[in-house]
């Protein structure tokens, strides 16, 4: 899993300067259904502008979160403001808010432009606004030349471009998307993420989105936020979640990591030293863990941070950090392969590594003897 | 010999036609003996000429001559339904009453459907029980339970008058109204099922989607889930409205004397005219009669849920 920057093209980051005023407001929020709580006391800020991603696994609450913002759920305690209003309790017709539901949710018995006119016919505006609206919208989706075509005659492509104009032509305050590119094959996927992106920061408007899929989040997200049983685990943009996860969940659900339990041995402001009983040597990390020794944590290592070197070419010239075990498999991913080395005491740590040569003429190969070693400032310390 | 041919024939379905056949072969063997060629043989006798004999009309083929075959087709029995205006106004007056029990099943069937689909799994099936559940008595014991409640005695009028309403009971049963509450009553379940099963299929978050782009309940109701269950509104008014028309039992017992229904005309032709001859033809005319709605309801049927499946519609009649 490559760490891809979100493709803004300007720098977007409101969420550090606290004099900025958050647009959307999720105060202390709990949903209870039949005595589980689905979401458990969230609160969770989002600015004007962003696209903000909640990604977690299926029944972390994420889809409850969403549907309280669009007015389906009401919370069971907590407040909601969207643009400073309170809006706990509005019913969805009155909330400046849209969704982009993940079955597109297209009226079957009307045809795309009576789809997207459907939010503003009940306006009351007049006749030519509508069309000029609609037509604009259905423009920015590229969908302009299917206006009269039903919903069934559409690809899932493109049943998701009119699901898009439709909740877009209201220009709500929030545009919420329920896991919007799940039912796209990868190529369409790919493309389809870039356009999202575009067609947010053409049109301003805050983009939600709920997604289980991490690749997908970090391409498009400003922020990310993980969540896991009801509760939100970490916020931050994609590269922060991802190089600076700050619990053992985050580390585990976003991209691969090798883990090592250990007990910190010697704390200092720009290094810690930690003793793991599945390494043969300490674990060295460049920044402080400000815990006192003795204390046991988790290191985390990504695994395209590891490096391989064979046996045959002597040990690489570190005193911490390294392993050593023999190749066990190679997945073989095309762009990258991930090597899974068993070390002496059993445990398989993985590194990935790109496939700058064919893979029949990669130097390192199945049962290979290697040692494994990466850089001080590329472990993560995990306390939780 | 009969088994060689009949082992030939068959094999030879085997090798041309997939057993797709069999499978059809079944019901159109039955509708071909059990309904088309009755349909011929009252189409026959609707063009004989009455007799007083066993069987009581005239053959319409007779041998005039040594190799002459002459037909005879009366179009008189035709001809008399035009000029007696009883079938007419007959036909009418099943017309009208079928189209009031329909709308009236409509009214009470569709809130009961709403409600059904509406409710939680666990009730569903309950309620469904409850509206199937009148099925297992028979349509005759329900009928007359009708003249119980509603005669001079019955249970209304005794509750009415106890309450002090009104002074003398009313006339309430062998009127046009107990012969609709009657056809209303019995046809309701075939109103309520298909809606309700088109109702249920109605996906929920397409409402969500409605109340998301600003469409209040009232609205949504109206612009999605009518339309959405229109199938289900079309196939319960033809099943109610079809039969109803034809309806002979309940006239009969709850309806006046004065009631006149093209089922009950046409029973009194056979039954007590036995002119079997104006019977047939009474029986052709009303079939005429039919077509043409079924025809053009399926019609509007198709089209709906072409529009909104892409597929030719399948119809639940």
């Amino acid at each position: 899993m490559a760490s891809k920057s979100p493709k803004r093209s300007y720098k977007f980051d409101p969420w550090l300067d606290p004099k900025n005023r958050p647009y959307i407001r999720i105060e202390n929020v709990s949903k209870e259904f039949d005595g589980t709580m689905a979401v458990n006391n969230l609160s969770l800020s989002i600015y004007q502008g962003e696209f903000f991603s909640i990604l977690g696994g299926s029944g972390c609450g994420k889809t409850t979160l969403l549907r309280m913002l669009a007015g389906f759920e009401t919370p069971t305690s907590g407040k909601i403001y969207i643009d400073d209003i309170d809006m706990t309790t509005t019913p969805p017709y009155e909330r400046p808010v849209n969704m982009m539901f993940q079955s597109y949710a297209l009226f079957p018995h009307m045809s795309v432009g009576q789809n997207v006119a459907f939010g503003l016919k009940q306006e009351k505006l007049p006749k030519a606004e509508i069309k000029e609206r609609v037509d604009g919208v259905l423009d920015l989706v590229q969908m302009s030349l299917f206006m009269n075509r039903m919903p069934h005659q559409l690809s899932g492509g493109q049943r998701q471009r009119v699901a898009l104009a439709r909740s877009l032509v209201k220009q709500p305050k929030l545009l919420l998307l329920d896991e919007p590119l799940a039912s796209l094959d990868k190529k369409l996927k790919e493309r389809t993420q870039l356009e999202l992106v575009t067609i947010q920061e053409r049109v301003g408007i805050t983009f939600i989105m709920v997604s289980h899929d991490q690749e997908e989040s970090m391409t498009m997200s400003t922020r990310i936020a993980v969540m896991n049983e009801g509760q939100i685990k970490q916020v931050g943009p994609p590269h922060e979640i991802y190089e600076f996860p700050n619990s053992r969940f985050v580390a585990d659900f976003i991209g691969s990591i090798n883990m090592f339990e250990g007990i910190i041995l010697e704390d200092a402001p720009d290094h810690v030293i930690i003793q793991s009983d599945s390494m043969p040597s300490e674990l060295c990390i460049s920044h402080s863990a400000t815990i006192p020794p003795g204390a046991s944590v988790t290191v985390g290592v990504r695994p395209e941070k590891v490096k391989i070197s064979k046996m045959s070419h002597g040990k690489p010239d570190v005193i911490y950090n390294y392993t050593s075990g023999v190749v066990d498999d190679i997945e073989y991913l095309g762009d990258v392969s991930i090597y899974h080395v068993l070390t002496e005491n059993g445990r398989r740590i993985l590194a990935t590594l790109p496939n700058l040569v064919r893979l029949t003429e990669q130097p390192v190969t199945w049962e290979d003897k290697v040692y494994l070693y990466w850089q001080p400032e590329n472990g993560i310390v995990l306390t939780v | 010999m009969i088994p060689k041919i009949f082992w030939r024939l068959f094999s030879f379905f085997k090798r041309r036609i997939s057993s797709r056949f069999f499978v059809i072969a079944l019901p159109f063997t039955w509708v071909l003996l059990f309904f088309f060629i009755p349909f011929l043989l009252v189409l026959k006798i609707s063009f004989s000429e009455l007799t007083v004999g066993i069987p009581p009309y005239l053959p319409i083929m007779e041998r005039i001559g040594e190799d002459v075959i002459a037909f005879k087709l009366n179009i008189g029995n035709y001809l008399y339904l035009v000029w007696d205006d009883l079938y007419i106004r007959a036909i009418l007056n099943s017309l009208g009453l079928g189209a009031l029990a329909t709308i009236a099943c409509l009214i009470i069937g569709f809130p009961m459907a709403y409600a059904i689909a509406r409710a939680s799994l666990k009730y569903q099936t309950l309620l469904l029980m409850m509206v199937i559940l009148p099925f297992w008595t028979s349509f005759l014991i329900r009928v007359y339970a009708w003249i119980g409640i509603l005669s001079y005695h019955g249970v209304v009028n005794t509750v009415l008058l106890k309450l002090g309403i009104i002074e003398a009971p009313l006339r309430l049963l062998n009127t046009i109204f107990s012969l609709s509450i009657g056809i209303t009553y019995c046809y309701l379940p075939f109103m309520i099922l298909p809606i309700y099963v088109s109702l249920q299929k109605i996906d929920p978050s397409l409402l969500e989607a409605a109340y998301d782009l600003g469409s209040r309940p009232f609205r949504t109701f109206w612009k999605v889930t009518v339309p959405l269950c229109m199938p289900g509104i079309i196939s319960g008014s033809l099943l109610v409205f079809i039969p109803s028309l034809g309806e002979f039992v309940i006239p009969d017992l709850l309806g006046g004397s004065d009631t006149l229904m093209i089922g009950r005309v046409l029973w009194n032709e056979f039954f007590v005219n036995r002119d079997w001859p104006v019977a047939g033809a009474v029986a052709i005319g009303m079939l005429v009669f039919l077509v043409f709605p079924i025809v053009l309801l399926q019609y509007i049927q198709k089209n709906v849920q072409r529009d909104q499946t892409g597929e030719g519609g399948q119809m639940n009649a």
